[in-house]
């Protein structure tokens, strides 16, 4: 996970002074993240164009004649050898041009800016309620190893790693939204608000909250809720498994039987000096939960009608809309690294030994 | 804790029994759809060749006839050309345009506009431009071919085409008429303004496009000034909801008025409920069987007899078809010209075993490709077992539609399942693709045509039938024309149709005169009204 964590033993390097330092650590992120970004290009141009689907078809039509068909073909630049493609491919994109996605019609930057603010503000709930509730569920489930307490976060867990979420998020809808009508159907907004909000952000909760509109807010409120929910749950299962786990490595320490035998109560000794021992692996954790999140849920998005980023890049795969699968992979590419890139600024911040 | 399938479909099954808690309504002026609208790829009338994307230009636009609605049985009617005249030698279709009216932007509409967006349709030559093509047309000859003086619009012809078969074609949605002056004020380069008009509307039609997010929404707004009279609902929201369960729930709480892509067992759950209702139209899609001449098996006279009655037709129908398809054994879908309504095959083992033991076939294995649509995948099984009760094997590879429709037009898929929609309200779109196949060598790449996919060398004489029905100048003899041609192609031919589609669209009570445009056109949304 951590790109530059490793500390190479070798031959002391001259003193430098700490601006130089920072440069220099700053112009390593900026070329790993570079490289990653081509590394990651490369893979997925090389798996869009060897698999079994032709582009060309679905912006031709099935009708097409075999003239039609080849005109389509050359326009569309795959006539090319893959080397010429990548290249121009990769030489609009630092033009900033991330080509016109074939499944929408539109340019894939927009199309992109649409979906990602989707997905992002989805995931972060997501994951917001999977920590708030996860960590303290796998703290006490580790302090309280074998008794109805741990049981119970064990079942939880295991439903959150067993249920099929296609069948939970239907099961959510009909009985919250069907039949209790406590939250908001589909999609991410009642007909009645769509389009009354500019859209600023993208993130629907905070557009409305900026612009002051408070039933919008309560409106798009409980269009997320229940699929953040859905995906809190999941994010929960992991959180709480791996928060208990490290809890029970650090409860049999010895450092902490000293705290138990100098008489500590036990909630200092859980939550004071255990606890602080699995933030760091607890950050890493969580980032890669929240990673996963932000790769978009296909099938959630699908259940709750949410414009994500998961059903577009899904979509765009099996239609062979390339443009549009290598823009998608570019982002989540970047929220891996920047996420990989926060947790390792995290890990300096919290443990002391790094400063 | 995984709970057993049985335990699943028992709590979902005692929920659903439950009746929602809130009934919320949408604005008395306001129609929301819940459809899945993720194919549409486009908004240029010239280039759109989705279901999703045509029910959007259809409302966006007008075309120089339309159908009615409400009764489409009348067949095309006068829209933006209000006469029209066919020259004595059957070469020249002259079209005299309706006076006074206006794009959405305020432009007058000219017969300039009409030529010009008949013309790009031909120079651009996207999917859907072989209906207008199929009259001689080419990007070279189209300007001198349509042209325009005053209200006058002359479309010249290289054969003489039946009228009806060329204002059929003219009613189709990429012979839209669209407002000159606008798009090429957003021109880009040469390209007649199809990438603007791909996200953005240049009609005169009922309504205007307000925001098409893909994947997402479509929201047209009422055209207040439109010249058949403003329609009732002043906004209309489609959304796209994949799952029949959501639209269902949707349905249920009263938050959308039409849902259009329920699953049978959904239609059987809300049929109880006083709050909905359903319309049930005949779709033109038809559901065949393709059995690929090039396999040396499908290739024999007494298996192709054979299949016809390997297929469970009431059976599925019945089942897992229910309300979504009904048997229909020609290749022109009923509410056609020369439509043929009777089903000469039913499901009889017995009746294939004879046929087979007769010709002294005594068993063979056929691989085939299926798409991985359920209906597709179920229609393949239970043919599978059929199959097996007479000592044939069908393997059965599972595929994405990209793969399967790659391998069809390679030729490669010996028995293929799956739809053919017609393009245009005319029998040829049918005729000219089940029983029509000029050449049938591997390098002739005709591949657009049903015939040529599945290797199917059409008789001489079929061929010349079907060349001959687009210039009968008679309406009741080309009608007898496509009869006795479908009476033929059911006794001989080895692409074998099964079902027509229904469409059946849940909806509120009180939504008055929904259509989605029955086998001939896109749905329209003018005529729509909501009561109390």
């Amino acid at each position: 996970m951590s790109l530059n964590t490793a500390q190479v033993p070798g031959p002391q390097p001259r003193p430098r002074s700490p601006a130089w330092r920072r440069l220099r650590g700053a112009g390593g992120v900026l070329l790993s993240l570079v490289l990653t970004m081509l590394g990651l290009l490369l893979v997925t141009f090389i798996i869009g164009r060897v698999m079994p689907i032709d582009p060309v078809l679905k912006v031709v039509g099935e009708r097409a004649t075999q003239a039609q068909y080849e005109a389509a073909r050359q326009a569309m630049g795959l006539d090319q050898p893959l080397i010429v493609q990548f290249l121009t491919y990769i030489g609009d994109v630092l033009r900033g041009d991330f080509g016109r996605s074939i499944s929408t019609g539109h340019p894939v930057a927009e199309d992109l800016r649409r979906v990602f603010p989707a997905t992002l503000e989805l995931a972060s709930l997501g994951t917001l309620i999977g920590v708030v509730i996860g960590v303290p569920l796998g703290v006490v489930a580790a302090a309280n190893r074998g008794r109805w307490i741990d049981q119970v976060a064990r079942v939880v867990a295991l439903v959150g790693y067993s249920v099929p979420i296609f069948w939970l998020g239907l099961m959510g809808l009909l009985v919250f939204y069907g039949i209790l009508g406590w939250v908001g159907g589909p999609g991410r907004q009642g007909i009645l608000f769509d389009g009354m909000v500019d859209t600023r952000t993208g993130l629907m909760l905070l557009d409305t909250a900026l612009a002051g509109d408070w039933p919008a807010f309560r409106d798009a409120f409980s269009h997320i809720i229940l699929p953040a929910s859905l995906l809190g749950y999941f994010s929960l299962a992991y959180i709480s498994r791996m928060t208990r786990s490290f809890m029970l490595e650090q409860l049999s320490a010895e450092y902490i039987t000293t705290a138990r035998v100098k008489g500590l109560p036990e909630w200092r000794v859980v939550w004071g000096h255990a606890f602080r021992n699995i933030a760091i692996p607890l950050t890493t954790v969580i980032a890669l939960s929240f990673g996963s999140l932000l790769e978009g849920s296909v099938l959630t998005e699908i259940i709750f009608s949410w414009p994500g980023i998961g059903s577009y890049i899904t979509k765009a795969l099996l239609a062979g809309d390339m443009n549009a699968v290598l823009g998608g992979t570019v982002v989540v590419g970047t929220c891996f690294v920047v996420l990989n890139l926060l947790s390792d600024i995290l890990y300096r911040v919290l443990d002391p030994r790094s400063k | 804790m995984t709970l057993s399938f049985s335990a699943r479909a028992l709590l979902l099954a005692s929920a659903l029994a439950l009746a929602p808690a809130a009934y919320a309504e949408t604005p008395a002026d306001t129609l929301v759809v819940a459809a899945q609208i993720d194919d549409i790829i486009s908004l240029d009338p010239a280039q759109s060749f989705e279901f999703s994307g045509n029910d959007v230009t259809q409302n966006l636009y007008d075309r120089l006839v339309d159908f009615d609605a409400l009764d489409l049985s009348k067949g095309y009617q006068p829209s933006l050309a209000e006469s029209w005249q066919m020259s004595e030698d059957g070469l020249t279709l002259t079209l005299t345009m309706r006076e006074g009216v206006t794009f959405q932007s305020g432009n007058p509409v000219r017969a300039e506009d009409a030529a010009w967006s008949l013309q790009r349709v031909v120079k651009l030559n996207k999917a859907p431009a072989f209906i207008l093509t199929q009259f001689g047309f080419t990007p070279e000859n189209v300007d001198q071919m349509i042209t325009a003086e005053g209200r006058t619009l002359t479309i010249r012809l290289d054969k003489p085409y039946a009228q009806s078969f060329v204002l059929n074609c003219l009613a189709a949605s990429n012979a839209a008429v669209i407002d000159k002056e606008t798009a090429m004020a957003n021109a880009q380069g040469d390209d007649l303004g199809n990438t603007w008009l791909s996200t953005n509307g240049a009609g005169s039609g009922p309504y205007s496009l307000a925001a098409w997010r893909p994947n997402e929404v479509v929201q047209l707004v009422a055209n207040e000034t439109y010249w058949g009279g403003a329609p009732a609902m002043k906004r209309v929201i489609v959304r796209n909801v994949q799952e029949s369960s959501a639209q269902r729930l949707q349905l249920e709480a009263g938050d959308i008025d039409v849902a259009r892509n329920l699953t049978p067992t959904d239609v059987d759950a809300l049929a109880g409920n006083p709050e909905i209702k359903f319309s049930e139209e005949l779709k033109g899609r038809i559901l065949y069987m393709g059995l690929n001449q090039k396999d040396p098996l499908l290739s024999q006279p007494p298996v192709i007899e054979a299949m016809k009655y390997l297929v469970d037709y009431a059976g599925m129908e019945a089942s897992f078809l229910k309300g979504q398809w009904k048997t229909h054994q020609a290749f022109l879908p009923e509410g056609y010209l020369g439509a043929l309504e009777e089903n000469p095959w039913t499901y009889d083992i017995e009746k294939a075993r004879q046929i087979l033991t007769d010709a002294g076939i005594n068993g063979g294995t056929v691989t085939t490709k299926v798409r991985d649509i359920r209906e597709y995948l179920d229609v393949a099984q239970s043919l599978q077992n059929a199959m097996a009760q007479v000592g044939l094997t069908l393997e059965i590879e599972q595929m994405t539609g990209a793969q399967v429709l790659d391998a069809y037009r390679a030729r490669q898929v010996p028995i293929f399942l799956g739809e053919w929609g017609p393009d245009y309200a005319d029998p040829q779109t049918n005729a000219g693709t089940f029983a029509y196949n000029p050449n049938n060598a591997d390098d002739a790449g005709l591949t657009g045509i049903l015939a040529w996919r599945n290797a199917y060398a059409v008789p001489a004489d079929m061929n010349a039938t079907v060349e001959a029905a687009v210039v009968e100048q008679d309406t009741e003899k080309r009608r007898q024309m496509y009869v006795d041609l479908q009476k033929r192609y059911q006794a001989e031919a080895p692409i074998i149709p099964l079902f027509q589609r229904v469409a059946r669209d849940g909806m509120q009570a009180n939504v008055q005169n929904w259509s989605t445009g029955g086998s001939v056109i896109s749905a329209p949304y003018k005529q729509v009204t909501k009561g109390e």
